[in-house]
């Protein structure tokens, strides 16, 4: 599904910035893979050269999705293909409604797939499901794009996304920071819900608490750029217990 | 004549002027003193310069204006369907329509309603009313104004809408000012005075056609009298052509507890101008006066905003929005005078503004004058361009970059269109941002983004 050899990658502009220093991860399909790492460690960075974000530069290394790379395609085509990324901070937009938006994305994919588009009945109806299941009061959904929406409003606005658009490469940047743990179980279950053998997930967080709803595959550590460890879930408790001390000592940080 | 002091282009009006007083001799004798007076302003003005020091013509640039000449008179003819293809339009609306100033009775769709006085501004004026004579051209106590001069000056008709007291207008008032086309340009001067009687609740749309591809000319005057306890929501719809001149003014005397709200959708016109003032001459008045304006190529849109609090306890606020591609320019000038009487007013004025090309200019100047000592008062503007962390959160859901945008620049529009309440009216305004917005992005660059 995913394969991201040697990666590097510095910000656009800025000499000596390299926050990527040869990352390689591979992501089976229908895996769980949770990436953890301390603050600053480069974990959203990873994420959103993922999706193709301009403020990155991939110096060297490739990222390969469905055995083709993507460096070279634009974020909306990389979202054609499946991937999708819930944001750590996601945008604000006045003016724009969710529903709105989230039907433009979905005619987008369609017609750069190929494929028919939704009917309007068809997609208020998926819609009005999926705001009662992430949990989203309905009055909300109403109105601006994340506009005056509380930190936990925007993450479960993200899950809706996410189950609106069905990735099949769904990538969460930190979903669970700042969500107290009603919205915690739902966000856990929208993903545990949505596991299937065609679908992969990358979960990006700093805490363990997320998981223990989902039980990731794979467990990556990510210090300074690089991937210094990588295990099965028992990872996950070790951190929690230890805390980053020792990697960041192997991995020569200042931190 | 000293060159810069004296008064540019008054010689292009004025054979115009001595032809249509000889015309005009039916008119009444205060109408006729009426139209000397302000001719006499006009000659003393000319049409503005630009210069500094000219607080009022700092920014736009009238020369392609003053340099040009318009026939005055004419008049061409104009049907139902034109106007309907054209503007907003729904029957259930009592819709008066003046073509190139003059009243249409056969345009025209009046329902006879009960309280409502709608119709041609020439017959009220020879019908004798009290209140015409007062009212006309009395302009807030703002009679020193080139371009109200100037339509003054050529004034006997245009629309009329008296509102009988204690009436709540079920259906808004819709007055249609259309400029008809022809290949020659021609000076045009619409007019329309409402009288909102007390405790009275309307709606009156204004909108502003233009049938020709030509350059035309068009000086349009409102004045509303909002009496004591009366609720007057104002919409002003701006569709001349890119070649035309469209020279507005609205003044507004607001009388205790009335309230106006009047928002504006400005996206014609080579060179516009939206004045607007309102004058809060009683307790209890407040007025919140908004708009949004869309420009590209050379165009420029001047909103001129201002509001004296004359008395206590009053309210304003107002709130435009800009978006700006191409080369063109837009000067939003909002003023706010707070009189040394005029305690516990309260006062907002914001201008926002959306700049998609390098090639795009805003000047954006809110200003509070304060003379009370009781005021709350808060101003602020602002030019941004499209945020690169919102275009990239639209990206990564699949939507591409020139959708993404078109999104977000709808998203900055909706704010103003929203207020569009009449359904015939939003479908209207939003058809036309959703078919300017592509022209916008077309002439937009990388600047855009930020
Ligand atoms: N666009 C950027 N410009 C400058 N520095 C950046 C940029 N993005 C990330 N960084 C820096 O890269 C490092 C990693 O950041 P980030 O990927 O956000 O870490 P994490 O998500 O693991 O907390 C930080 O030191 C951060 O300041
Ligand atoms: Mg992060």
């Amino acid at each position: 599904m995913l394969e991201i050899k040697n990666l590097h990658a510095s910000v656009v502009d800025i000499d000596d910035s390299e926050i990527l220093r040869g990352i390689d991860l591979t992501v089976n399909k229908g895996e769980v893979h949770a990436i953890m790492g301390p603050n600053g460690s480069g974990k959203s960075t990873l994420v959103n050269v993922l999706m193709g974000r301009f403020d990155y530069e991939v110096t060297a290394g490739d990222i390969l999705v469905n055995n083709e790379s993507i460096l070279a395609l634009r974020p909306d085509q990389r979202a054609h293909l499946g991937m999708f990324l819930a944001f750590q901070y996601p945008a604000e937009i006045p003016g724009v409604r969710p529903w709105q938006f989230l039907k433009a994305a979905l005619d987008s994919k369609a017609e750069a797939n190929g494929e028919e588009k939704m009917s309007v009945r068809t997609f208020s109806k998926l819609f009005d499901e999926k705001v009662e299941a992430v949990g989203i009061n309905p009055n909300l959904v109403k109105r601006s794009l994340n506009e005056g929406f509380s930190g936990g409003e925007k993450k479960r606005n993200e899950m809706l996304q996410l189950e609106v658009l069905k990735p099949t490469l769904a990538v969460l940047d930190e979903t669970d920071s700042g969500l107290d743990v009603d919205a915690l179980r739902i966000v856990a279950e929208g993903v545990n819900s949505m596991r299937s053998p065609e679908r992969s997930f990358i979960v990006v967080t700093h805490y363990q608490r997320l998981l223990n709803y989902i039980t990731p595959d794979v467990v990556h550590i990510l210090v300074n750029g690089k991937i210094v460890k990588a295990g099965g879930a028992e990872l996950a408790l070790e951190v929690e217990k230890n805390g980053y001390k020792s990697y960041l000592a192997a991995a020569g940080a200042n931190a | 004549m000293t060159l810069g002091t004296s008064p540019t282009a008054v010689e292009k009006y004025s054979a115009a002027f001595i032809q249509h007083s000889a015309q005009s001799v039916d008119s009444p004798v205060w109408l006729d003193t009426l139209r000397k007076r302000a001719w006499s302003t006009f000659s003393e003005f000319g049409i503005p310069v630009k210069r500094r020091g000219n607080e009022l013509w700092k920014y736009t640039n009238l020369r392609p204006l003053s340099d040009k000449d318009f026939e005055h008179g004419v008049t061409g003819s104009v049907t139902h369907n034109q106007i309907k293809a054209l503007g907003p339009w729904d029957d259930t609306w009592d819709t008066v329509v003046v073509v190139d100033g003059i009243f249409s009775a056969d345009l025209s769709n009046l329902h006879g309603i009960t309280g409502l006085n709608a119709g041609s501004l020439g017959e009220a004026i020879t019908s004798g009313s009290v209140n015409v004579e007062q009212q006309l051209a009395s302009l807030a106590g703002r009679e020193d104004y080139t371009f109200t001069a100037l339509n003054t000056a050529f004034l006997d008709d245009g629309a009329y809408v008296a509102i009988a007291a204690n009436t709540e207008l079920a259906a808004p008032v819709h007055v249609v000012f259309v400029t008809s086309d022809s290949s020659t340009s021609k000076a045009i001067y619409p007019r329309l005075l409402v009288d909102a009687g007390a405790n009275t609740s309307s709606v009156i749309i204004e909108t502003h056609l233009n049938l020709a591809d030509s350059s035309q000319l068009s000086v349009p005057v409102v004045e509303v009298f909002a009496a004591d306890g009366s609720t007057v929501q104002h919409y002003r719809i701006q569709m001349e052509n890119e070649r035309s001149f469209h020279l507005g003014t609205t003044r507004v005397n607001q009388f205790a507890d009335a309230t106006f709200t009047s928002t504006s959708f400005a996206v014609g016109a080579q060179i516009a101008r939206n004045d607007i003032h309102t004058l809060l001459d009683a307790p209890g008045a407040n007025c919140t006066l908004r708009g949004l304006y869309m420009t590209n190529g050379q165009q420029q849109q001047d909103q001129e905003i201002s509001t004296t609090h004359a008395k206590p306890h009053c309210t304003s606020d107002q709130f435009y929005k800009g978006i700006l591609s191409g080369k063109s320019h837009a000067v939003f000038s909002g003023k706010v005078v707070v009189e040394r009487d005029a305690q516990k007013s309260a006062a907002t004025q914001k201008d926002l503004n959306l700049l998609l090309s390098r090639g795009a200019e805003i000047n954006a100047k809110p200003s509070l004058e304060i003379y009370a000592d009781d005021v709350t008062a808060a101003h602020g503007a602002t030019a941004g361009h499209v945020d690169r962390d919102t275009l990239f959160y639209l990206q990564s859901r699949g939507v591409d970059e020139e959708a993404a945008k078109a999104i977000l620049i709808r998203g900055f529009a909706e704010e103003i269109l929203n207020d569009f309440k009449p359904a015939a009216l939003y479908e209207f305004v939003e058809r036309v941002t959703d078919e300017r917005i592509p022209v916008l992005l077309a002439e937009s660059d990388s600047l855009g983004t930020a």
